[in-house]
């Protein structure tokens, strides 16, 4: 106590002179290192939201682009001559004309347009056609196949315009990248214009892209994500049935009942080490397990469901434990207090009570397995066109299809750069559906999550 | 698909039994519901999981087992001198299995009666032409002796199918007797209830170590055929990687294993220093509304489907690269050559690390006792002092396990590299250049047309359980010295 009452000037001289209110070269040293120190830390937080900012930036401003398509509205005369050249109507007969013989119709429609806008070209009619999707063919003869009435008539048809037009309009295809372009040319393009100030052509909300079907390489503006969404929404259906309730009942167990041996200890350590295994080592058991030696059919959703399942239970199991294990031991005491069985404690009060835990871990689970995209590749859901979208149950379970993320997979692997902005569409897709899950996932919890 | 109806007639049985066991033990203590030993609805239980449970199990063995059998039974038939040189009897196998295939498909079609099928080899037909036509490509015409094999695995597999649809509908009606028949008043169903129950819990939760016995068996079997075709020192210890489906491939995982270290490397060398300096800020020095607003949005980063970095890697981060440093780029330097090299794959895969190791490592500092600050700062050390020389030697093993736990996933991940990286196996230090990855070997070794009997398919399931061993034995290891870090505060 004396010591502290002693005033300053008693006390020795300090080691590096000066005053306090004067800061030494190594205090100043001292806290520049600090600033250093807490400035790298901002750094790396700001490099990380950068990232996070230009990764979602680049996806919605190349992705957004598919959602839009150009449509070239046309008056088009079904030609009886050319249709049905028997003159009965009978649909066997208009079944025989085949696409081929759509053509003529179709470089038909595009003069006569032409002509009544007054617009001046040189073109002939195949490359005035040309600036129109190949599939517009298809379109035309399936609305005459079902509608063999319309024969002899003029009606208004919204056609797709081929991938080049489509990527004029939206400035991916320029003048100077198309000179060496076999598909399209410049004279094209003055069309185009032409059509386009006319209104004839228009870039619109494409529908299609979100409910279609795949198309072949050389029609990426007839390509759609919808029968790949369905391939997905049938493998979450298979996950969600096995994975949930195999999940809980591992995790009851393991939980509630396991007793402390060897056993234990090595289900245990099998949980958490196949929570690290890497994905595409279970797309090589699903190869070997379920292609290979259960014969189960390639591409099926089926077996990416049950891939996916073997992917997801830890996630599910993991969380699960968290959620039963929070519910306290008074409510079990409380059951087995007034006479339930364990099994009954655990089914009647614990497993409720731990519900909403369970089912935010299990829509995160679903979540993760929507993405994953390796083992797909593996059992075979890539390198073929999902165009047909299933009609039954077990078609959707066994026939070959495509899934979301194996479809933008598919997607970025082509040619076209046109396929790119499908990809790039169809991960805005993907990442809606994350979201909303995730977004579910939080509300559920903050709505039920009991804090004991 | 006969098995679908099978189950759900099983449903439907279990179902039955379910009403039926609870009627019948009520019916036995005379409507008075208070005589019974359980309550009404565990005798519905007994039924039903008696009827259900034993036919499910017996439906799931033989569907997995009778594959095995057949396949026993059919190449024991195949005599050795029926199979060629060049091939093995895995081949003939293969063929075998397409040809039985083909045989039904020509039969669902309407091509051919199943008599005409069964007797399609006295009748002189082109058997490889009637493939053909069903879909179904072989390599070459159909001897004899596959044709046989052929026949008598169709056999097999018909007669399997249906002694495993009598076998299961037994089981199921004897099940329901049996527990029917014992349903009375008495009768402890609770007990016997609750054990099945427990008994299918504990099934559950061995399905973790069966999974973890059928990627270890299946990668094993097949790694065992490889390395019978293909010698195991040029696998392990060779200098090239030239597939060639025309036989004579180098075969050597140390090209691809260079790639896979080299990525992850680089990836380790974004996501490391950016992470770790993420996980000091958010636990030292942010605000609680900073934190409450920056973790969330960084673990963004690791919510977002891989598939979703590969494109960005093909289509955004490569192409820009190649802008920079490639021909005409703005650094008027010729070093890259196309858009895919071990930077481009690199770099996207430490942007999704960044998250993973930022909230390990936030954990783990967070668990640094407080008292270890206090002390540090009362002896007058600023706060950076403190992290560097008394948080982080405390927190050092934790992020040593954190780092390699990175480091396992870096190199398991799979869509990034395949679609950034480049498919050139080859050494080179040179970060520009593109090169291949186990993870994309395997891809394209084993997607389109696959032939489980040549080394160049087969050598996908050695690199796999390689791959499956590198990253267990990293997750252990760090695992284990992170465990170990945890004890020493807890």
């Amino acid at each position: 106590m004396t010591d502290l009452s002693q005033t300053p000037a008693a006390a020795a001289p300090r080691k590096h002179g000066g005053s306090l209110l004067e800061k030494s070269s190594r205090t100043r040293k001292r806290n520049a290192a600090e600033t250093r120190f807490k400035a790298y830390g901002i750094a790396a937080i700001t490099a990380g939201l950068i990232m996070l900012l230009v990764l979602v930036t680049t996806i919605v401003g190349k992705g957004t682009g598919a959602f839009q398509q150009t449509f070239v509205t046309l008056n088009v005369e079904l030609l009886e001559a050319k249709l049905d050249k028997k003159g009965n109507r009978n649909i066997e007969d208009i079944k025989k004309v085949t696409t081929f013989g759509y053509a003529p119709i179709i470089k038909g429609a595009m003069e006569t347009a032409i002509e009544e806008l007054g617009i001046e070209t040189g073109l002939k009619p195949k490359e005035l056609a040309g600036i129109l999707s190949k599939d517009v063919a298809a379109q035309l003869r399936d609305y005459v196949i079902a509608n063999p009435d319309q024969i002899g008539q003029t009606v208004e048809f919204r056609f797709l315009a081929s991938g080049r037009v489509d990527g004029y309009l939206k400035g991916r295809v320029t003048r100077d990248s198309i000179e060496n372009d076999k598909n399209i040319s410049a004279e094209q393009l003055d069309l185009v214009d032409a059509l386009a100030a006319a209104g004839v052509l228009e870039k619109t909300f494409n529908l299609d892209f979100i409910t279609g079907a795949d198309a072949s390489d050389a029609r990426p503006e007839a390509a759609g994500i919808g029968v790949s969404m369905l391939g997905s929404l049938f493998m979450m259906l298979v996950v969600l049935a096995l994975a949930l309730p195999i999940g809980v009942a591992a995790s009851i167990y393991l939980e509630e009942f396991a007793p402390q041996n060897w056993l234990t200890d090595l289900i245990e350590v099998n949980i958490s080490n196949l929570a690290a295994v890497p994905s595409i080592v279970f797309g090589i058991l699903g190869l070997a397990v379920f292609i290979n030696y259960m014969h189960l059919p390639t591409s099926a959703p089926l077996v990416g469901g049950l891939v996916l399942t073997l992917m997801t239970l830890p996630t599910i199991i993991i969380s699960t434990r968290a959620s039963l294990k929070s519910v306290p031991p008074s409510i079990r005491d409380a059951a087995l207090g007034v006479g339930a069985s364990k099994m009954q404690a655990v089914f009647h009060h614990v497993l409720p009570l731990a519900a909403p835990g369970i089912l935010t871990g299990t829509i995160i689970g679903l979540a993760q397995a929507l993405g994953e995209t390796a083992p797909l590749l593996l059992i075979g859901m890539v390198g073929f066109i999902a165009s047909n979208a299933p009609e039954t149950l077990s078609d959707g379970l066994l026939a070959p299809n495509s899934a979301m993320p194996a479809q933008i997979y598919e997607w970025a692997k082509r040619a076209d750069p046109a396929f790119y902005e499908r990809a790039w569409g169809g991960i805005i897709i993907l990442l809606l559906f994350l979201v909303t899950m995730n977004t579910l996932a939080v509300i559920l919890r903050r709505r039920f999550e009991r804090r004991w | 698909m006969p098995t679908f109806w099978l189950v759900a007639l099983l449903l439907a049985l279990s179902a039955a039994g379910f009403y039926g066991g609870r009627r019948r033990a009520i019916a036995t203590a005379a409507g008075n519901v208070k005589d019974l030993h359980s309550l009404p609805s565990y005798y519905g239980y007994h039924v039903s999981l008696a009827a259900f449970v034993p036919a499910i199990g017996a439906l799931a063995i033989w569907l997995l087992a009778q594959p095995m059998f057949i396949e026993t039974r059919v190449s024991g038939m195949i005599p050795a001198e029926a199979v060629p040189e060049s091939s093995t009897i895995g081949l003939v196998m293969s063929d075998v299995r397409r040809v039985a295939e083909g045989l039904d498909l020509a039969v669902e079609q309407g091509l051919l009666t199943a008599r005409e099928a069964r007797n399609v080899a006295d009748s002189g037909q082109d058997v490889r032409a009637l493939m053909g036509e069903v879909g179904v490509a072989l390599g070459d015409d159909v001897r004899p002796e596959v044709l046989n094999a052929a026949q008598a695995y169709r056999n097999l597999s018909n007669t399997g199918r249906t002694a495993m649809t009598v076998v299961v509908a037994l089981l199921a009606l004897g099940g329901f007797g049996w527990a029917y028949s014992r349903t009375h008043k008495d009768f402890r169903a609770r007990n016997v209830v609750e054990r099945a129950v427990l008994a299918l819990l504990v099934l559950a939760a061995s399905l973790a170590i069966l999974t973890t016995i059928g990627i270890v068996l299946s990668m094993l079997f097949e790694t065992k055929n490889f390395f019978g075709l293909h010698s195991w020192t040029d696998f392990f210890f060779g200098s090239t990687w030239a597939p060639n489906f025309r036989g004579g491939s180098e075969l050597s995982i140390l090209p691809l294993l260079w790639g896979t270290l080299y990525i992850s490397f680089i990836a380790l060398l974004v996501a490391v220093p950016v992470g770790l300096f993420a996980a000091i800020y958010l636990s030292e020095y942010a605000s609680g509304a900073v934190r409450a607003f920056a973790k969330p949005l960084l673990e963004i980063l690791a919510g977002i489907p891989t598939i979703v970095y590969g494109l960005f890697a093909l289509l955004t981060v490569g192409p820009a690269l190649a802008n920079l440093f490639g021909k005409g780029g703005l650094l008027g330097v010729e070093w890259m050559a196309g858009a895919t090299s071990v930077l481009t794959a690199g770099l996207v895969m430490g942007i999704m690390l960044i998250p993973f190791v930022s909230s390990l490592s936030d954990d783990i500092i967070n668990a640094v006792p407080q008292a270890m600050r206090d002390g540090s700062l009362g002896l007058g050390a600023t706060k950076s002092e403190t992290v560097r020389q008394v948080v982080m030697p405390a927190a050092l093993p934790g992020i040593v396990g954190a780092v390699l736990l990175a480091a396992s996933r870096a190199i398991g991940e799979t869509m990034i590299v395949v679609m950034g990286a480049g498919a050139i196996a080859k050494f080179s230090a040179n970060p520009l250049e593109s090169m291949t990855t186990i993870t994309t070997r395997i891809v394209s070794q084993l997607t389109g047309d696959t032939d489980f009997a040549s080394p160049e398919t087969l050598v996908a399931f050695a690199l796999g359980l390689t791959l499956f061993v590198l990253t267990l034995g990293l997750n252990v290891l760090a695992l284990y010295i992170v465990r170990k870090y945890r004890e020493q505060y807890e």
